[in-house]
């Protein structure tokens, strides 16, 4: 290269070294950049041919060429849960943003539940205690080697069976009720006056984050503690009871009252919605839970043995010196667990939950826009996934600089 | 540089063989060797592998009878069963030749999807079913009911129609496949359950206790059930409707699977008190089979593959199966029904 450098027009004749320049195929930079170029050209030959061949296809099949306008078109079917208020009317877009918001909603959840039980169980996995870790270890193996789909019609399947007919409704003091239909709670009804409410838990919530922080930093200074935990509660629950008293009840109730068929009024969880998302919930936790047992053992046993001899009891040492460490082993794989559970969620229709990947398909059938429809999922599903990503590579990036 | 050429090359003629396989079907069909039908993924009397594992239904019998026109062999069908999400985008892109799946005959579908309904083989409407012990007698006093259905049908959207006009307030579960409605509706998460009341009758009889479930008297729509071929295949479209046709003459006419024989020998060509019409559907007289690009003997071919309409009907889902549909709208049309075939002439 020092040569290009050095004589960049006439150089090459001249130089003895240059003048038995090599073909270019033995050139292993020249050989490598050719085999790009190829595998490029390969590439982009492939997709031209499938692009092309979809083209022809459209036209001689004479099917009307790609628009979004279908969107705006009147639906005319419903959906059996939605966060955003639905009628007969509706057009297509409007169904098709529902069941988006509905499979969020539920990977949301079955997110939760895969981190929080995941880190359990992961950390059960490792307890001392042989029947702890025993137990873990069987909900793991069992769990992560049945198909998913399996799981998910086991536990509709038990739902349902479980619970009673709606003639014989378990109910709690009349206000709640639960049978093969779902779970009907009273909806809180925001009065005049709430926002005051709220204002003040946020408050609160603000106050007693400065407290935790100003107990820490004199705790990092001075050595000395601050029942943090005891004040924060007090602060959170005191001060909004108070102005809830004095503004004479802001949120009223309204009750599942019971109907000819089906409770009217109140929340509904739907007997759909809470199989989904324990089923892809437990399911992703005996991931989690491997991700979890793999990180922690990752941190070197001097570390704790360290903490122990500092004093630290078990508790504070898995808290404030394994995990920590653990975690920069652990995000990395995590993303990928948060990815499934959305891709995962597709598998909604087959227990009637009406997540976008279900409402595509009635649409698709109903409009005859499979190409645009596919288009749709496929955009929605990449943006998810690409959000989650970068959210939690940023965190992963705040999590790795602790390594010192 | 020299090799991307032929990668240039190859890639250019494989993009001119998808342009290639785009003539009529009947030639696919008869270069091939075998029909390709879309049928439905089970549904008891009109498409489901029988207790032998063999496909048998009304639709099954459709798609064999036109196996029968072309080849003059019953056998040279293979089924492809496709759910209700996936049968139109399988006929479009070539997947299939034909469907003869339950499905519906609805303007968009005739137009928008660019399919061409070429008969209806069974006039079939939506009910609904409910559980005896909730005491409904109608489908209006379904107010505010939960109702189990099947995603991607005609019947989510008659259902979206009939809640509208008479403001029932419907709460739909929608699954993907037919069994996991009828499951969930089986265990009580549904008070009712939809679709047409053909289907209704074949899946009661998967339910756990048949005889607590009733078929509501109201039908809430036309559905008329038809084959179905690509747009623009005239040639192809005549095929599949006659076939059919073929089998409504031979109730009309009388012939039978069994009788065949007998009416080809007692109508023969110097038969003076012969019936002209069938001389000219069974190719004893004349050659309608060669304006369809059939032999002269098609029609004789689907009548002893698969008998005629009433027996293919009364062998399927007639009152003497345990799906027990009676002739109804499905009778002749000098019967008091309306399978009416235009003349063969």
């Amino acid at each position: 290269m020092a040569l290009a450098k050095g004589a960049p027009e006439s150089g090459a004749a001249a130089d003895p070294v240059a003048s038995q320049a090599v073909v270019f195929w033995r050139d292993e930079r020249k050989r490598g950049i050719l085999a790009q170029v190829v595998v490029i050209a390969l590439l982009a030959g492939f997709f031209w041919f499938l692009l092309r061949n979809f083209l022809i296809k459209q036209e001689l099949s004479g099917a009307p060429p790609l628009s979004l306008y279908f969107l705006q078109d009147v639906a005319g079917f419903q959906l059996s849960f939605s966060l955003i208020p639905l009628t007969l009317d509706s057009p297509i877009g409007r169904l098709i943003a529902a069941g988006a918001l509905n499979t969020l909603l539920a990977a949301f959840f079955a997110g939760i539940i895969a981190t929080f039980l995941g880190l359990i169980v992961g950390i059960a996995r490792l307890s001392k205690n042989w029947l702890i870790s025993r137990i873990a270890a069987t909900y793991i193996e069992i769990i992560r080697n049945i198909p998913l789909l399996l799981q998910l019609v086991f536990w509709y399947g038990g739902v349902l069976t479980a619970l009673p007919k709606p003639k014989d409704s378990i109910s709690i003091l009349e206000m709640v009720f639960l049978n093969i239909k779902g779970l009907f709670l009273p909806m809180p009804i925001f009065q005049e006056g709430v926002g005051w409410f709220f204002m003040s838990i946020a408050v609160c919530i603000g106050l007693a984050i400065a407290i935790a922080r100003w107990a820490r930093n004199r705790q990092m200074a001075t050595g000395q503690q601050f029942p943090t935990v005891i004040v924060n509660t007090a602060v959170i629950i005191l001060l909004p009871s108070f102005v809830f008293v004095m503004l004479h009840d802001p949120i009223g109730w309204e009750y599942p009252i019971k109907g000819a068929f089906n409770f009217k009024g109140g929340l509904t969880v739907q007997p759909e919605m809470t199989a989904l998302i324990i089923g892809i919930g437990i399911s992703t936790a005996a991931y989690v839970a491997e991700i979890v047992r793999a990180g922690i053992n990752s941190v070197s046993h001097g570390q704790s043995e360290a903490a122990h001899a500092l004093g630290l009891k078990s508790s504070w040492t898995l808290r404030l010196v394994v995990l920590p460490q653990a975690l920069r082993v652990i995000i990395p794989p995590m993303i990928s667990q948060y990815l499934n559970v959305v891709k995962n969620s597709t598998l909604a229709g087959f227990i009637g939950y009406a997540d976008l990947f279900a409402v595509i398909g009635t649409s698709q059938n109903q409009t005859g826009r499979a190409v645009e429809c596919v288009i749709i999922l496929m955009v929605f599903y990449l943006t998810i996934s690409l959000i989650i990503s970068t959210v939690m590579n940023v965190y992963n990036k705040r999590a790795a600089l602790v390594e010192r | 540089m020299k090799h991307l050429k032929y990668v240039v090359a190859g890639v250019a003629l494989l993009a001119g063989m998808a342009t290639a396989a785009q003539a009529g079907t009947l030639d696919d069909v008869k270069a091939r060797g075998k029909l390709l039908c879309g049928v439905t993924t089970g549904l008891a009397g009109f498409g489901a592998p029988n207790d032998k594992g063999e496909w048998a239904g009304l639709d099954i019998d459709l798609c064999k009878g036109v196996a029968a026109a072309v080849f003059g062999d019953a056998s040279k069908v293979e089924f492809k069963p496709l759910s209700a999400e996936q049968r139109f985008t399988a006929l479009q892109s070539g997947e299939v030749d034909m469907l003869a799946r339950n499905s519906t005959w609805t303007l968009k579908r005739d137009t928008e999807l660019k399919l061409d309904f070429v008969t209806v083989n069974y006039y079939d409407g939506q009910g609904f079913m409910v559980h005896k012990d909730t005491g409904v007698k109608s489908a209006l006093e379904l107010k505010g009911a939960t109702v189990c259905v099947q995603e991607g049908t005609t019947t989510e959207k008659n259902m979206g129609d009939f809640d509208k006009a008479n403001g029932l307030g419907f709460e739909p579960v929608k699954f993907k496949e037919n069994d996991q409605a009828r499951a969930a509706y089986d265990e009580g998460r549904c008070d009712a359950y939809t679709t047409d009341a053909s289907g209704l009758a074949g899946e009661r009889t998967a339910l756990k206790d048949p005889a607590n479930n009733i078929i509501l008297p109201e039908i809430i729509s036309k559905e008329p059930l038809g084959p179905v071929v690509r747009h623009g295949d005239n040639q192809w479209g005549d095929v599949v409707r006659w076939t059919h046709y073929a089998t409504l003459v031979a109730e009309e006419k009388g012939i039978t699977q069994a009788n065949l024989g007998e009416v080809i020998a007692a109508n023969g060509a110097d038969n003076a008190s012969a019936d002209p019409e069938t001389q000219r559907m069974l190719g004893i007289t004349g050659n309608l089979g060669e304006g369809m690009g059939l032999t002269i003997t098609w029609a004789q071919d689907v009548i002893k593959a698969v008998g005629n309409y009433g027996e293919i009907f009364d062998r399927n889902i007639g009152p003497k199966t345990n799906i027990g549909l009676e002739r109804g709208l499905n009778a002749l049309w000098n019967k008091g029904g309306l399978q009416y075939a235009p003349p063969f002439n």
